[in-house]
Order: C-alpha cells, then structure tokens, then sequence
C-alpha cells in the first residue's frame, strides 16, 4: 500500500481516508463495519485507562530502575504549570503515563509497538479533551493512525530490532500526527504530510535500549514522540506541506534503517545501552557479566 | 496487496512491556496447556536465545507460567504468576541454555500431567505477539494457534486418516495444514490438522467413532490476527 494510491483512491470515491481504512479492513478481513468499531472500542478504553495509570502515584517498572516520571511531571504541571500549552503538556504526561504502564507490566495497547505505546493514544486524547470532541471522533482518527502505521509496515518496517527507534516512536510519531491532523479537520493530503514531517523529525533514531529493556531511553522517547506528532500536525494544518512526500519519507526510513548497524537495532550492544551508566544499570538488572 | 490487517498495527491489547517477550510467551504457555490433556502438576521451561538473556526484564517467565495457567496475554494476573502457580500447587522452574539452533525467543516446555504423561512442547515467539510451536513431543509441526486444530492419536494401522478426512470432506471442512506422526514401540499414531473452519461436535463424535481412534479434539482457534 502507497500513500499517493490511497490519496487518488479516496479522491475518486469522494472519501476521507478513515472511511478508506475501514473498507479496506472489511475487504481483507471479512469483519464486519460494526465489529471493527467494536474492537477499537475496546481498544481505545484500555489506551485511556494506561494514560491515566501512572498519573496519580509513582509507578515503577518491573525491574525496579525506572518509574515515577509520569507522576513527577504531572504534579508539576499541575503546580507550576508546563512550559508548553495545555495540550502539548496533557499529551506529555499521558505519553509518559502509558509507556510506564507498559514496563510496569501494566495493560496496554501496542500501538504500532509495545514500546512506543504511549504516543498515539496521549496525542489524540490529549487534542480530544482540549477541543472537546466526541468519543467517534477518537475513533475514526485512531483507524488513520492505522492506516499511516500500516503504510510503513508495508514499505519500511514497524520493529527497532529492523528500522531502529525511527521505525517505532517515529512512526507511532507519524500516525499521531496524522490522526491529530485528521481529528481537527486537516484534509487527506495534509494528514500524510503530518506523518512525513514527524519522520523526518526524527530519521536515523537508533534502537539502543539499556540492558536490552523497554524503558530507557524508550519511555521519555513517548514523551519526545508525542511533541514530535503535535508539532507536525500543527504544521500541517497550518498549511505547511513536506517538500519530500510521505512515500519517500518512508522509502528513506527503509534505507537508513537498512544501513544502521546492528548495535544499534534493539541488540542492546550500542548507543545508551553501551555507556559506562548503561551498563552499570544494566547490571543493576542481570547482575555482573 | 498488503498481507497486514488494521489490528496487525493497532493492537494487541496485552501486558507489557514486549509484544514478543511478554505477549508471545504468554500466549505460548497457554498454547502449550491446550496441547496437552489433563491437569498440568509440573513444568520445566527451557529457555533460548533472547528468551534466556533477557526474561527476567521483560517479565518473559511470568508470561509463560501465566499462560500455562490459562491466563491470555491481556490478562493483569501475569504479573503475579507466580503467586498464583504457588497457590495452586504448580512445580516449575526455568533454565537457560543456548543451543543456537532456534530461532531467538524460543521456550521448550517439559510438562508432567496428573495422569503422569510427560509432554515436551517447543515453540517460539515471532514478533507482535504471535508465535509458532515448532515440536510437540518429537514431532514437528508448525502452528501459530491462528487456525483451528484437529488433534488425535489413534492407531497406526492403514485406514485411519483417510477414514477421517472423508469425514471432514462430508462436512465441508477444509484442511489448511497436516502433520502425522507415529511412535513404532507402542503402535500408536498422532496427527494435527488445521483446518479453516471450526468442526461441530456431531462431527468431533463421528470421528471419536472411526474404528482405530483413541482421541479426537479439537483446539480452537487462539486468536483473531493481530487484536487478543
């Protein structure tokens, strides 16, 4: 699947590119419209419930060496207020809350991945509470997520062990952008550029996870991610198009991830995992090597 | 033509924090629980590649004594797996080894049963959470838990098979994979069958019935692709 036909496909058919995902997903699938909507239902409580768990009370991973951050800095911005507007700020602390569930052997959402869990959901329920729209909107906009994740799993890949953390937050990045863009009312040209522009944001992101774990850099990744996806999406509704298109974007992700090495591919053999602070946490785990 | 379903991207709901670590064991413990008939008393896990490294973080042993139990991979009661197990009086017990042979989160399960059969199960898991049981009990298979399985042991006698597939072809059902495999001392065969739609009772009992047929089940499917 390419960009560029799903664009001409729903100009043909007058169409907007959730409508095209769900006739795509019935095509192929065989489920019907109602169990599709059914199941992102479903979905979509567990994501809220993970954005929300480690807001109110320090939550700590299973291996015991990250937590609490989602806590941390939603008390801040509840005290002091954040830096940034309201949204930017929401989606931060829902994006750390819903990565820190995952290490935590929380429930989640893999959304594409475990790992970058927290960024697709804390930036439409984080636009959503702000502009006030409604639970169908969230809907439709998470099934565009899906389509931009499903247009690089085809064309790139979607997993740090193949793409690096490009391929994970970054396209978790560039499906919040799109259904940010999309909820807002950006039309299906700028949806894709939304996604473009929030891999280009961070093209060449390696995979380089200390001990080998879902938690550092990953975690405060969800929060980068998130205001990656936010700003792209802003962009895009404001008019700003990616001068290279979203394909391209994402044949240049395939070959930069094609040419990172494998230390630096979730094997937990460079980057941040092969610092002198990496791997004293890492034995903090596993103990000595 | 993409291959990918929306789910494939967009789920699963499932604990954290690995799709393949955690997910996929989780889902491999409870494949392995439904290939083996009776109460489970005892489990040895082996575990390879990735799996032995790194199982502790990503809480990959819980996962799998978790799904032994019955748990699914969305289920918050793997995290106090094995608190459970101990409660319910489950020996088990995990060592690492690496052959290099497998593929790199694989799981061999020795399992004891309270009849007293001892089973071994071996499987991986691929990614996004799916799996495949590459061995069960010496013999070699290939099944992600996808697609609904026939599972029987009968007599190694000629007849038997085809007594069954004509029976499956009766009621329209079509065979999408098939193993056979048989144990020389004891005169006994197994066969596993995939098959693309699930089999009604009457027709499990018709083949309960074939002269030859020791046991008939049928393992429905696991999962629908992608969500849980």
């Amino acid at each position: 699947m390419r960009a560029y036909k799903v664009l001409e496909s729903c100009k043909r058919d007058s169409t907007d590119l959730c409508e095209y995902m769900i006739r795509r997903e019935i095509r192929v699938s065989g489920v019907s419209r109602e169990r599709i909507i059914e199941r992102f239902e479903k979905m979509l409580d567990t994501m809220e419930a993970a954005a929300k768990h480690a807001l109110d009370a320090p939550l700590k991973s299973v291996s015991g060496i990250t937590g609490g951050d989602a806590y941390r800095y939603n008390e801040y911005i509840k005290s002091r207020g954040s830096l940034m507007g309201d949204i930017p700020a929401a989606a931060i602390a829902y994006a750390l809350s819903g990565a820190e569930t995952n290490a935590s052997m929380g429930r989640i959402v893999a959304c594409p991945t475990a790992g970058s869990c927290g960024i697709v959901p804390a930036a439409i329920l984080a636009t959503a509470r702000a502009r006030n729209l409604p639970r169908e909107t969230v809907i439709r906009a998470l099934i565009v997520s899906g389509l931009v994740g499903l247009i690089i799993a085809d064309n790139a890949c979607l997993v740090g062990a193949e793409g690096g953390c490009q391929a994970e937050c970054g396209s978790a990045a560039a499906m919040a952008a799109a259904a940010v863009c999309y909820m807002l009312g950006g039309d299906n040209d700028a949806c894709f550029h939304a996604g473009a522009i929030a891999i280009k944001n961070v093209l060449g992101l390696v995979c380089d996870p200390v001990g080998g774990l879902v938690e550092i850099p990953c975690i405060k990744r969800n929060a980068g991610g998130v205001v990656n996806a936010l700003t792209s999406a802003d962009l895009a509704l404001a008019g700003v198009k990616s001068y290279i298109p979203f394909d391209e974007v994402v044949d240049a992700m395939k070959s930069v991830g094609d040419a990172l090495p494998a230390k630096l591919k979730e094997t937990a053999l460079g980057g941040l995992a092969d610092t002198a602070s990496g791997r004293e946490l890492k034995n903090m785990v596993f103990g000595q090597d | 033509m993409s291959d990918y379903s929306l789910f494939d991207i967009v789920g699963p709901v499932m604990i954290g924090p690995s799709s393949s670590h955690t997910a996929g064991a989780a889902r491999l413990g409870k494949t392995a629980a439904r290939l083996v008939d009776g109460d489970i008393v005892e489990v040895k896990m082996i575990l390879h590649g990735s799996f032995a490294a790194t199982h502790k973080g990503h809480g990959t042993d819980k996962a799998l004594l978790a799904g032994l139990m019955g748990l699914s991979p969305d289920d918050e009661g793997i995290k106090s797996a094995f608190e459970i197990a101990k409660k319910r009086g489950l020996q088990y017990s995990f060592t690492c080894e690496d052959s290099g042979r497998h593929h790199p989160n694989t799981v061999k399960f020795i399992i004891k049963t309270s009849p007293g059969e001892t089973h071994e199960i071996t499987g991986s898991s691929t990614g996004g959470g799916r799996i495949i049981i590459s061995t069960v009990d010496g013999l070699e298979l290939n099944f992600t838990g996808e697609r609904n399985m026939l599972v029987t042991r009968h007599k190694d006698t000629p007849g038997v098979i085809s007594h069954i597939t004509a029976l499956l072809y009766e009621y329209r059902v079509n065979i999408g994979n098939m193993n056979v495999s048989r144990n020389r001392d004891d005169g006994i065969a197994g066969m596993y069958m995939e098959t693309d739609n699930q089999l009604d009772t009457e027709l499990i009992e018709k083949i309960r019935q074939v002269p030859g047929v020791l046991e008939a089940r049928q393992l429905t499917a696991l999962y629908d692709g992608g969500g849980v």
